[in-house]
């Protein structure tokens, strides 16, 4: 196809991507294959989706996102959403797509933050089930 | 007023987007504010989409609009794909014949002001959508 791809970065145990462009159906499909992939050989606990620069977020590409939401989910991976434009989530509404069952943050910081406070909840029950 | 048209002909998904982009254009243009911009955009995205998954190509055409002085943008999206057989069905949340969700046609009515839609089985489908600014 076009060969654009979304470059997915690890820091610790959770990956990291920032989509930067607007996204085509065969982009945003090569996405997925590279992000579970990249799960599955990192073993990471977390991903953040960053989608700042996204200004559209249509029914394909929200349903790309909900479907790598369940992915990562069964293979004990929590995926959090960041960046979302207010006029993105406003048509996703609109448009009926909630993405119910998806975590968000306000932004990156935030969606790190989010990421932490869970990973250490879990610790803590974790400790709590011994 | 100066008429401003502009057509994308859509073949494979990197249409899609150029549609979208086409009719953001004229939006952003015409004046409308972000959200509505990203309404239109949206809208122009699952139609044309629709034009790919059913028809296989077609046209998307947007143009600014000015009736007894009010603004807006009119895109409109014809095919000469297989037809809709029944209209009302197809405008139900959550029908669908495809890989779909079923949000495609009455998602994108629900995002625009008018929304008109003409369909011959076996002759084609053509959309005309407005908003205002």
């Amino acid at each position: 196809m076009n060969g654009i791809r979304i470059p997915i970065l690890k820091i610790g145990n959770v990956l990291i991507a920032s989509i930067q462009i607007a996204l085509h159906d065969s982009t945003a499909i090569q996405f997925k294959n590279d992000l579970l992939e990249k799960i599955h050989e990192t073993k990471a606990r977390g991903v953040i989706i960053d989608l700042t620069a996204l200004d559209v977020v249509d029914s394909f590409i929200g349903r790309m996102i909900a479907d790598i939401a369940a992915m990562s989910g069964l293979m004990g991976t929590r995926v959090i959403l960041t960046g979302l434009q207010p006029a993105v989530a406003i048509t996703l509404v609109e448009l009926g797509l909630e993405l119910p069952r998806v975590l968000t943050a306000l932004n990156l910081e935030k969606g790190l933050e989010l990421m932490r406070r869970q990973s250490e909840e879990e610790e803590t029950e974790d400790v709590t089930a011994e | 007023m100066l008429q401003q048209s502009k057509v994308t002909t859509v073949q494979s998904d990197l249409d899609i987007v150029a549609a979208r982009s086409m009719a953001r254009d004229i939006a952003k243009v015409l004046g409308f504010r972000a959200i509505d911009q990203a309404r239109i955009a949206t809208a122009v995205s699952e139609l044309a989409r629709n034009i790919l998954l059913y028809a296989g190509t077609g046209e998307v055409i947007a143009r600014s609009i000015d009736r007894n002085g009010r603004k807006g943008i009119e895109v409109e999206f014809r095919d000469q794909g297989p037809g809709i057989s029944d209209i009302d069905q197809v405008m139900q949340d959550g029908y669908t014949t495809s890989r779909g969700m079923g949000m495609g046609l009455p998602g994108a009515r629900r995002l625009m002001d008018d929304f008109e839609i003409q369909s011959q089985v076996g002759v084609g489908t053509t959309i005309v959508c407005r908003k205002w600014c």
